[in-house]
Parts: C-alpha cells; sequence; structure tokens
C-alpha cells in the first residue's frame, strides 16, 4: 500500500466514485486484501482503492487522477494470471475490468468480433458458436480468463500448436494510454499500415496502457475433429513420440503432455478416462477437412506406437473429447487434491530438448525435497512443471523460488525461454538477464517508456527492479486495523 | 465496527477451524479461479469478494486471524447463495458447501443481529420448522388470510410498504397456501404396483407438506406406479437443511437426529426426497454428525440410503404404460440437486420417456434462479436479479412449461413469471410425471 494517509484516502475515494460511481470503488482493507493475489499466491501486494470503471471515458478519467496524485495503477481482469502480473506492487489503484465484459459487435461476414477486456474466453466462443464460429486462443483457464487478460500476456492455449497465440488473433485495440489518452492502435482490417502497434500492445503485460475495446478474429468451426489419447509406460518415449510426429510432417491442432502425477489428479477430481498408472499420455488433436483426416490419424496412431506407446485411442463420442479436454484443461487447479499450493513454470525449449529437460527438471525439484506435476504444451515445446508446496511449512516457499530459478536457467541453457505464455510478471523479472542481453533489455526500456513514460502503469513488472512492497512467504500474525485503533482485542 | 473476536490464531499448520466446525478445505484451494465465472453473485457484480476463491480466501483468513468478521466480510458471506455451483467445476475438489454452512455459522454466533431479526430467525428456524403442528396452524392463518380477502386488501392499500424489514419480501413470495383438507400428506402405506422393487420412505418435508402436499401424493403414486412400497415413517419433520444453510447450526443436528429415528425404525431400502435442499443436506449426515458417538455410523448408514426422486426413477426405465403429455417444456436444474447431488442426466431422462413431451434445454439451467432457501427473504435484491436472469432464459426457449424439482425453485421461478404476465406454468417432475401416469385417479 501507498503512503496516502486516512483523509486524503477518503477524498480520493469520493472522486472516484463521482468517477465511475457509488458501488464501484473499494477501499476497505478486508475487500483490498481479497484483490492481494491472482493466480500466484506466492506474492501478495495490497492497493489503496480496486475501481469498477464500464467505460473507456472512466478509466480515461481514473488514469488521469493517478497520473495527478501520481499514484500507480493496474489493470486486473478474473486474477488468473500466473506470474503476479496484475499485483499493485506500489499500492495504488487495481483497474478492474470485470463490468466491462460485453460483446459489442459481431460481423460473421468479415469473421470478426468487437469485444470488451473484461470478457471471459469461452464466453466469445459461446456467443458466436451456434452460428458455426468461436475463438481460437484457448489458454486452460479460458472458462474464467478474460480476453483483456490475454492481450497482456499473448496468451497462448493447447491449439496454439496450429492457430497461433493471441496476437495472432488481434485486429486492434482501443487503448487508454497511461496519460489517460485514447488512441486506436491496429484497426478492423487484416493488414493495417505503419507501425504494427496493436502487436507491440499485445504481450506487454499491462505496461503500455489499458485496453477497452478489442478487434478479434473469429474462426469457422472445423468441419472436423478427431483426439487421440496416446498412453506410455516411460516419459522419454512419450516425448520421443511429439518428435516423431512432427518429423513426419504432420500438423496436430493440440499435442500435449500429461505426466503421472497430473493424470491422477484430475482423474480424482474429474473421471476423464486417463490411465492411472501411465507414466505419460500425449493428447493430440487434429481438425480441419474431414477428407484425408483418417489417413493423419493413422500415422499419428503408427508414430506413437514406433515410440513405444502401449495403448492408443481415439475418443469415441464429442462427451469423451470434451471429457478429455476437461481433464487436461482442469490440470493446474486439480493440484489441489494433492498439495495446497503449487507454483508453475514456464518455459520453452527446443522441441529436440525434451527428454533431458524433463529429466533435468525431476532431478531439481527432487533434489529439493519437493514433488513436481507436468502438463504441458508438448508440440510447442512449451513446459509447465508444476512444483507443488505447502506455504504453512517453514521454509518450503524459498525451496520452491530457488528451484524454479534451476529450472529457468536449464531452459535457457538449451536455448529457450523463461516464459511462453503466463508473461514474466513480477515472478521471472528477475531472471530476464538469463534471456536478453544489457542492449536488448535497454531496447525494450526505451519502448516502454515511449508508451509509459512516468512508469506509473503496472510498476515493477518484466523488468528486474529494486524497489516493491511485495510480499513473499508464509503471512505473518498482523494486527487488524480496528485492532490498532483498540476497537477489537485478539483473545 | 466490529467489536467482537472470534478463534484464537490456530497453531501454524494445524487444521482450521471456526468455533470447532473445520474450515480446513480452505486448503484446498489453489487461487486458480475456474469457479469465478461460474458464480452467480460474481457474475451479476464482477467484486472477487463476491466469487468463491474470494470468499473461500476471507474464510481462511477469519480462521488463520489475518481478517476479523466486519461488516464488509459479514456482507460479502452472506451474499453468497450457497447454490454450489463453484463444487461442480472446482478442479481441486474444496467442499465448498460446508465452508459457507460454517462462515455462516459463525456469523450467527458473532453477529446475531438486532432483537426483531433473532425474534424473527427463532420464530422461523426454532418454532415453525422445528415443529411441524405449529407449521400447520401458521398455515392456517396464512390460509385464513389469503382467503378471507384480506391479503388482497393489504397489497391493493399499499399497508404490506408498512410492515417492517424484509417482511413485505415474505408477503410477495407467500404462495396461495392450499385448503386444510388438499393438505393431506400421502398414506402411510402405499402399496407397490407390479413386482416389488423396493421399500421406500417419502420425506414430506417441512414446507414442502404444507404448500405442496399434492407433490407429494403424487410421489407416492408414482414410486408405487414403479414397484416402490411407499412408507411415509411418521414422526418426521424438517430435516434442518434451512437451518444449516442458514448458519444455525445446533438446531440442524437436533433436527438431523430426529429425522434419522423417525426413518430408520421404517427399515427401508432407500429414502425419497424430491426437494433440493433436503436430498443434498440428508445425504450429508454422515458428515454432519461424525462427531456425534451415538449417531456418527447411523448417520453414515442412512445417509447412503438418501435417493433424490429422479436419481431413484431413472435406475430402471419408467414402467408403462404411459399416457402422452402434449407440452412443450424445459428443465431447470436445483442448485442442491445439480451441484449438491450432481444430478442433471437423471430428470432428463425421465423426461425423455414421456410421450408426446417436447422437451428444450435452457440456457444457463443449472443457474441458481435466487430461491435458495430463504435467500430471496433476506438478499431480496440480489434474488430479483437472478430471477430476471432466470426469467428472461425461461421465455426464450418458448416453452410453455418449466419443469423443476424444488419448491423453493417453483415459487421463485412462478412470481418471476408472474411478473411478467407470462403463461408460462411451473411443474414439479413429479407432477408431470404423475400426469403421465394419468394423475390420481390413475390410468391402469
Amino acid at each position: 500500500m501507498s503512503t496516502l494517509t486516512d483523509s486524503r484516502k477518503r477524498e480520493l475515494r469520493r472522486e472516484l466514485e463521482s468517477i465511475v460511481g457509488p458501488g464501484a470503488v473499494l477501499s476497505d482493507p478486508d475487500e483490498l486484501m481479497v484483490y492481494e493475489s491472482d493466480g500466484l499466491t506466492l506474492f501478495r501486494a495490497l492497493a489503496d482503492f480496486v475501481v469498477f470503471p464500464t467505460s473507456a471515458q472512466h478509466v480515461s478519467a481514473v488514469v488521469k487522477l493517478a497520473n495527478r496524485e501520481n499514484l500507480p495503477f493496474v489493470a486486473r481482469g478474473a486474477g488468473t494470471g500466473l506470474s503476479g502480473g496484475c499485483l499493485p506492487t506500489e499500492g495504488g489503484i487495481v483497474v478492474s475490468m470485470m463490468r466491462m465484459n460485453r460483446v459489442l459487435e459481431v460481423d460473421y461476414d468479415n469473421q470478426i468480433a468487437v469485444v470488451e477486456p473484461g470478457l471471459v474466453n469461452l464466453h466469445l466462443s459461446w456467443k458466436v458458436g451456434p452460428r458455426g464460429y468461436y475463438y481460437a486462443p484457448d489458454p486452460s483457464s479460458q472458462q474464467a480468463c478474460t480476453i483483456g487478460g490475454n492481450i497482456a500476456n499473448n496468451s497462448g492455449g493447447p491449439h496454439t500448436l496450429k492457430y497461433g497465440v493471441t496476437t495472432n488473433h488481434v485486429l486492434g485495440l482501443e487503448v487508454v494510454m497511461p496519460d489517460g489518452e485514447i488512441v486506436w492502435l491496429g484497426g478492423k482490417t487484416r493488414e493495417a499500415c505503419g507501425y504494427d502497434l496493436a502487436g507491440v500492445f499485445v504481450g506487454s503485460e499491462g505496461t503500455f496502457g489499458i485496453a477497452t475495446r478489442i478487434v478479434v478474429r473469429i474462426l469457422r468451426k472445423p468441419q472436423a475433429v478427431k483426439t487421440v489419447l496416446a498412453v506410455f509406460d516411460a516419459i522419454d518415449q512419450a516425448s520421443a513420440a511429439v518428435s516423431a510426429i512432427i518429423a513426419r510432417g504432420l500438423v496436430p491442432a493440440a499435442m500435449e503432455m500429461i505426466d503421472q502425477l497430473t493424470i491422477q489428479a484430475v482423474e480424482d477430481a474429474f473421471s476423464c478416462g486417463y490411465p492411472r498408472d501411465a507414466d505419460a499420455a500425449l493428447l493430440i488433436e487434429l481438425d480441419g477437412l474431414a477428407v484425408g483426416m483418417d489417413v493423419q490419424a493413422e500415422r499419428i496412431v503408427e508414430a506413437c506406437r514406433e515410440s513405444g506407446a502401449r495403448e492408443v485411442r481415439t475418443a469415441r463420442s464429442e462427451a469423451e473429447r470434451q471429457l478429455l479436454w476437461k481433464g487436461r484443461k482442469s490440470a493446474f487447479g486439480a493440484y489441489g487434491r494433492v498439495s495446497p499450493a503449487y507454483m508453475v513454470m514456464d518455459g520453452v525449449i527446443p522441441r529436440t530438448k525434451l527428454p533431458y529437460v524433463l529429466r533435468r527438471v525431476n532431478e531439481i525439484v527432487a533434489a529439493s525435497g519437493l514433488r513436481v506435476g507436468n502438463v504441458f504444451h508438448a508440440g510447442d515445446g512449451n513446459l509447465h512443471p508444476n512444483i507443488l508446496y505447502d506455504p504453512r511449512k517453514p521454509g518450503e516457499e524459498a525451496r520452491v523460488v530457488a528451484a524454479g530459478a534451476e529450472i529457468m536457467k536449464v531452459c535457457a541453457d538449451v536455448g529457450g525461454s523463461i516464459s511462453g505464455e503466463h508473461g514474466i510478471g513480477l515472478e521471472k523479472a528477475d531472471f530476464m538477464p538469463l534471456i536478453f542481453s544489457v542492449a536488448d533489455l535497454a531496447l525494450m526500456q526505451r519502448l516502454k517508456s515511449a508508451f509509459n513514460p512516468r512508469g506509473l502503469c503496472n510498476p515493477g513488472k518484466v523488468f528486474p527492479t529494486k524497489k516493491s512492497c511485495v510480499e513473499v512467504g508464509p503471512v505473518a500474525y498482523r494486527p487488524h486495523a480496528i485492532e490498532e485503533k483498540g476497537l477489537a482485542q485478539r483473545f | 465496527m466490529d467489536t467482537t473476536t472470534h478463534a484464537s490464531p490456530p497453531a501454524p499448520g494445524g487444521p482450521l477451524s471456526l468455533h470447532g466446525l473445520s474450515v480446513d478445505g480452505v486448503n484446498q484451494c489453489v487461487h486458480c479461479g475456474l469457479c469465478l465465472a461460474y458464480c452467480p453473485t460474481f457474475s451479476e457484480l464482477g467484486t472477487e469478494m463476491d466469487s468463491p476463491r474470494g470468499r473461500i480466501f476471507m474464510i481462511k483468513s477469519l480462521a488463520e486471524g489475518r481478517m476479523t468478521l466486519s461488516d464488509s466480510t459479514v456482507r460479502h458471506l452472506s451474499l453468497c447463495l450457497d447454490c454450489r455451483a463453484c463444487e461442480t467445476v472446482c478442479p481441486a475438489g474444496v467442499p465448498y458447501g460446508r465452508l459457507i454452512e460454517a462462515a455462516k455459522a459463525e456469523i450467527e454466533r458473532d453477529r446475531p443481529g438486532a432483537l426483531g431479526r433473532r425474534l424473527f430467525r427463532w420464530l422461523n428456524f426454532g418454532l415453525l420448522l422445528g415443529h411441524p403442528r405449529l407449521l400447520g396452524l401458521a398455515a392456517s392463518g396464512a390460509r385464513l388470510y389469503q382467503a378471507s380477502g384480506l391479503q388482497r386488501l393489504v397489497r391493493k392499500s399499499g399497508l404490506v410498504r408498512l410492515l417492517p424489514g424484509t417482511l413485505p419480501a415474505w408477503e410477495a413470495l407467500l404462495p396461495p397456501v392450499p385448503a386444510k383438507s388438499e393438505r393431506t400428506g400421502p398414506p402411510p402405506v402405499t402399496p407397490a404396483e407390479g413386482p416389488r422393487r423396493a421399500r421406500v420412505a417419502v420425506l414430506t418435508g417441512c414446507v414442502q407438506s404444507v404448500i405442496f402436499a399434492a407433490h407429494n401424493r403424487a410421489t407416492a403414486r408414482v414410486l408405487a406406479k414403479n414397484g416402490g412400497e411407499v412408507i411415509v415413517p411418521d414422526g418426521q419433520g424438517c430435516c434442518g437443511a434451512l437451518n444449516a444453510h442458514g448458519g444455525d447450526h445446533a438446531r440442524a443436528l437436533a433436527m438431523a437426529r430426529r429425522t434419522i429415528d423417525a426413518f430408520e425404525v421404517a427399515r427401508v431400502d432407500a429414502v425419497v426426497v424430491n426437494t433440493s435442499g433436503c436430498g443434498a443436506h440428508m445425504k450429508a449426515y454422515g458428515h454432519l454428525l461424525a462427531d456425534d458417538r451415538a449417531y456418527a455410523e447411523r448417520a453414515r448408514r442412512f445417509a447412503a440410503t438418501v435417493r433424490d426422486l429422479a436419481e431413484f426413477l431413472a435406475q430402471e426405465p419408467l414402467r408403462g404404460p404411459l399416457v402422452p403429455v402434449p407440452l412443450t417444456c424445459t428443465y431447470h436444474d436445483p442448485c442442491h440437486v445439480a451441484h449438491g447431488q450432481k444430478i442433471k442426466s437423471e430428470p432428463r431422462r425421465l423426461l425423455a420417456q414421456i410421450p408426446g413431451l417436447r422437451v428444450v434445454e435452457l440456457t444457463e439451467s443449472d443457474w441458481c434462479c435466487g430461491s435458495a432457501g430463504i435467500y430471496n427473504l433476506t438478499e431480496p435484491e440480489m434474488a430479483t436479479r437472478l430471477l430476471h436472469r432466470k426469467v428472461g432464459h425461461v421465455l426464450a426457449t418458448g416453452a410453455e412449461a418449466v419443469v423443476t424439482a424444488n419448491p423453493g425453485c417453483i415459487l421463485q421461478i412462478q412470481a418471476g413469471l408472474g411478473a411478467h404476465e407470462s403463461g408460462v406454468r411451473v411443474m414439479h417432475l413429479v407432477e408431470i410425471l404423475d400426469r403421465a401416469y394419468g394423475g390420481p385417479g390413475g390410468a391402469r
């Protein structure tokens, strides 16, 4: 929290309410505490206010007020992010986009939709589904995460392998710049002239401004879909199968790996049909024209068998297919059945290094005395080792952070990256020098300064920083505000 | 300002509880947020304190001593419908229903409110729900109020607005109470028709037995048609679900024990329930009474025999003959059937067997209608928002009837449709089944 006095806070609250309306500003300490983390509970930071705008004008006025008061601000969607990207590290204002969640326009002929940032990713596909369309980027949290958050992190998902990430589906954005100006980046057409500012904005992790309207592409649903589950007794065989499939020139829509610990957690959760005793499974999906799909599927089955799969089967019904995907997409949450907390890593590596890196990940985590579950986009080489820990046990959080750092180093050493889709946020900011030179980072800083010269828009993210009020580690007892005022006593 | 205290900070790593009620399930929440978009209150408000993840965080913080029961915490926890839609989507298996019940009990303990509110709760939870005879007397009073024309007078004259607190909301939702002759339950024993499939007992319920006794009679008939030897155990009363959901834990325990006592003597294969919250609650008796030495084992055994009506009937194809019911209907899933008992396909499978009946799917069919026990009386504003949402979806289907399986939902949706002057009827699943069997006369 920043150093605003109580009376100043009351004044600012009134002013914010005059912008966004009563019932759209939070400043109660208990309410603010609910916003202290996103999907990664390792980090916590408290805002001074959470506001709920319903228009670009609201956002602009709030941002202008923040500039006048020299208060930091950060946009937040559903808070499902996994890198602490939307945490108010230096206090100030959290701008919740959850009341800007409308689909403003759908143009089926031109295959575009104009949406507000607080729209839940999956809800766009629900909206256009009856007409045979869908929105392709499908992060595993798509049932809850927002398109605005996807923009910030340039989110991917299982179907990234064939369809690309968020930036490949965004044509233009209305943005409230960090000084409060409202601008348009890109537009409604496929090709725009001038600098590709929409491309620059997507993936800027909320440090270049706040999107208030987004033009996205919607795609026709594929004519046919085939989903194959390949079961392996050794994780190395599954890794080899991934390479064998790609080597045959096949491009599945998705190719996901899920290891034994994760299989058991999701089977406990929803009984999805993954064999509990398998060391690893690959979930492979083909989509497109019906013609030729059976042949492709046969070649995939063949590649899996040659790599040592003990069982390869095709989902026989849409219900069975949905259930397999439900398991895959709920995997992170399902870790709650085996551990009170987890930290997910997001390394990207050349696919050919899969067997080596997975072995190293398991060694590193085992050496820390912790457990790891792996569920990831194997076709992209985008790993998600989930290190399980118990925040109530002294020292475990420090061990998680240390193991995570080592894993990131392994990914960088094999020529990979420290984040595929979850963003650098707070969590990986200090590791940027692993993959970027001083000159690289300086260029990025200059770009950030062009958009966000005062640094008030989502400070403390992406770049290594010195100063922040973020807490890491178990929560120590702190007297509640009313205890400090002598109004309540603890027995 | 809050000046109360709560449980002392727990030992680090020890199990978490609120005054003895375990809330250790909060540790299963890994904060993934997949529940958010499925929570009706979060969907309406967009504030995370009104989301399952936010509420779990608050309950955890209360138990850990990081938060106290401040006005705002009480507000957000009270606004929870306890619909348990979050449980259905939670990959981590957080036992949310138990957590929110513990939190509501904590609120009642520490913040019972002003005398009026306490009196009101005692009247409902203590007196009426606890004593079937008094509930019957109250029903007669309500019947007199309605049949004498007094209700019309009160409503027309605007007198209703002078009633204190949430009484106007109560008055508005007061359903037409049937005449005493119509309030009789099913006979103590109804023999099975055809080969006997099972000996079953029927819960006649508290409010159900007063307002919807006809559904209970239809339940006995439909069960008998399907080979059930139907017993209505004497001495049964309210199962305690409303008390438990409302934070009245102690009375809920007593009611659970009484229910077990009443049903055990009937020695049945299954206890069939035609109301949503009661079925889910009775299935949880084993957990509820786990610390009660005399009852733990009995409660566990009893709970294992509890079946929702649709769950029981759908185990086998409906026995014929069935007469056509020429109607287009849609199905609204009661929360504690769909989320509390994970029963979604069974009622649809039963409807599909009725000749002449066309069933169209309802958007957000498993979203709470706002009734939620007595929520529409305690939180009328949110309840009304959710009701409008529900009614909008119902009207969009073009169905002539909404079929559901819970008295609260029936009254709520009926009120919502009434406000729209819609002719769409609301029916209990058992009514439509009973009609397919020819109704009280019984087509053979």
